[in-house]
């Protein structure tokens, strides 16, 4: 039987590789995984014993939303990577990968999509990680689907295509 | 009338490509499918679209774990109480994390570390580089009057405050004043050596409990960061990283001991 820091060790490859995935930013994603170890490992008392996995998915996608939001209260620092990353300009324009299709998305629908298609977890496991319904899951996975396919195909986001 | 002729909707589809649909009702969708082909061409893209994650991002999993992230490091940082020791070993670890030559300034907070550390971290090197410049107003109460300095900010910031001495390192405390911080008052104090050299201690309440330790070199300025007890604590000074961490050595040992914590 597997101890709570093995079980804790065991999940750190896949907290990078959603971190990466969420943030698209190598350094941010780490410092983003070495918070969450921080605080898996103080808040041990409080893990009830659910799934290891989600409750540190959960840790990360909080720490991850407020973050955001202590960026939001700045908008005089945007950074250049980010102006750049959503690709508004047309088709024409390149780069439409699935990189950027991403940073499109809102937050929840990210963490959504990048948690179903990338990390394997189930439609019931996310709504306990992101603290929803499973319907709003499902409602932030077929629009951030939507968004992408939208995007890849070269049309503007949040905008209904026209043959 | 079979499952199979029952209408299929969207969250159905959804459910059929993330393989959350029970057997019977995922062969009836299949089936389905193959009389849609509009759908079946979306349900395609949904699949490109996973596919192309994981080809872009799956392969981080497999990268060899950093030090930094490795338990037996996190754990030796000894929370919420981390010893002198374990703190210079962290401090040598996150030195190379992040530093970049290309500038942390010239990134902006933005891009600067989760959690509130980083919004913390840039508001403090603003302030840092705002201030140790002046020569005649560099601080609103001066050093000789810490006792009501002390009180002041502590009643401000709503938490005590141990203003630290520094004179067994030569830094000699100019004074401190009152900022606007990320979630309310701010308290920057201001330290000089004899050579004019000028480090600062800028203390806020921070929205998360408690960080690890970070390091942070901008083009002149540098710094030290960490949250503990929702109190974040930032050290800047001159971009000489040896100096700067006796120097953050030196203040942690007096708040982290001080009992320096909110009510």
């Amino acid at each position: 039987m597997a101890t709570f820091q093995q079980k804790v060790e065991a999940a750190i490859p896949a907290l990078r590789r959603y971190a990466r995935a969420l943030t698209r930013d190598a350094d941010i994603a780490d410092d983003l995984v070495q918070d969450t170890l921080v605080r898996a490992l103080r808040s041990e008392h409080l893990f009830q014993g659910e799934e290891i996995r989600s409750w540190l998915y959960t840790i990360l996608t909080n720490l991850n939303r407020n973050r955001l939001r202590s960026l939001a209260r700045r908008p005089m620092l945007t950074s250049l990577e980010d102006n750049d990353a959503p690709d508004l300009a047309g088709p024409e324009a390149g780069g439409r990968d699935i990189e950027r299709a991403l940073a499109l998305l809102v937050e929840e629908q990210r963490a959504a999509l990048l948690l179903v298609v990338l990390e394997g977890l189930s439609y019931r496991e996310v709504a306990e990680v992101q603290g929803v319904p499973i319907g709003t899951v499902m409602s932030r996975l077929a629009r951030a689907r939507v968004q992408i396919k939208t995007y890849l195909e070269g049309g503007r986001p949040a905008l209904r295509r026209v043959k | 009338m079979t499952t199979q002729d029952s209408p299929v909707t969207e969250d159905e589809l959804h459910a059929y490509v993330d393989g959350e649909l029970p057997v019977d009702r995922k062969e009836a969708v299949a089936a389905w499918l193959t009389a849609h082909p509009a759908e079946a061409a979306t349900v395609a893209a949904w699949r490109a679209q996973a596919e192309a994650i994981a080809a872009r991002y799956g392969a981080v999993a497999g990268e060899p774990v950093p030090e930094r992230l490795k338990l037996d490091q996190i754990m030796r940082q000894g929370r919420p109480r981390r010893s002198l020791a374990a703190l210079a070993a962290v401090a040598a670890i996150v030195a190379f994390v992040v530093g970049g030559a290309a500038g942390w300034m010239a990134r902006g907070a933005s891009a600067a570390a989760p959690s509130s550390s980083g919004s913390i971290t840039a508001d403090a090197l603003e302030a840092h580089k705002l201030y140790v410049v002046e020569v005649r107003h560099p601080v609103e109460v001066p050093g000789s009057e810490r006792a009501h300095m002390t009180a002041w900010l502590s009643k401000r910031l709503g938490y005590a405050q141990r203003i630290p001495d520094l004179q067994s390192i030569g830094l000699k405390l100019v004074g401190g004043r009152l900022l606007p911080g990320p979630t309310g008052a701010a308290a920057l104090y201001m330290y000089e050596g004899p050579s004019g050299e000028r480090f600062t201690l800028y203390c806020a309440k921070a929205a998360e409990p408690e960080s690890a330790l970070r390091f942070k070199a901008g083009r002149q300025f540098a710094a030290f960061t960490w949250i503990d007890d929702k109190a974040g604590y930032v050290v800047s000074g001159p971009d000489n990283r040896d100096r700067l961490e006796k120097v953050t050595k030196k203040i942690y040992e007096q708040v982290d001991k001080s009992g320096a914590r909110k009510s």
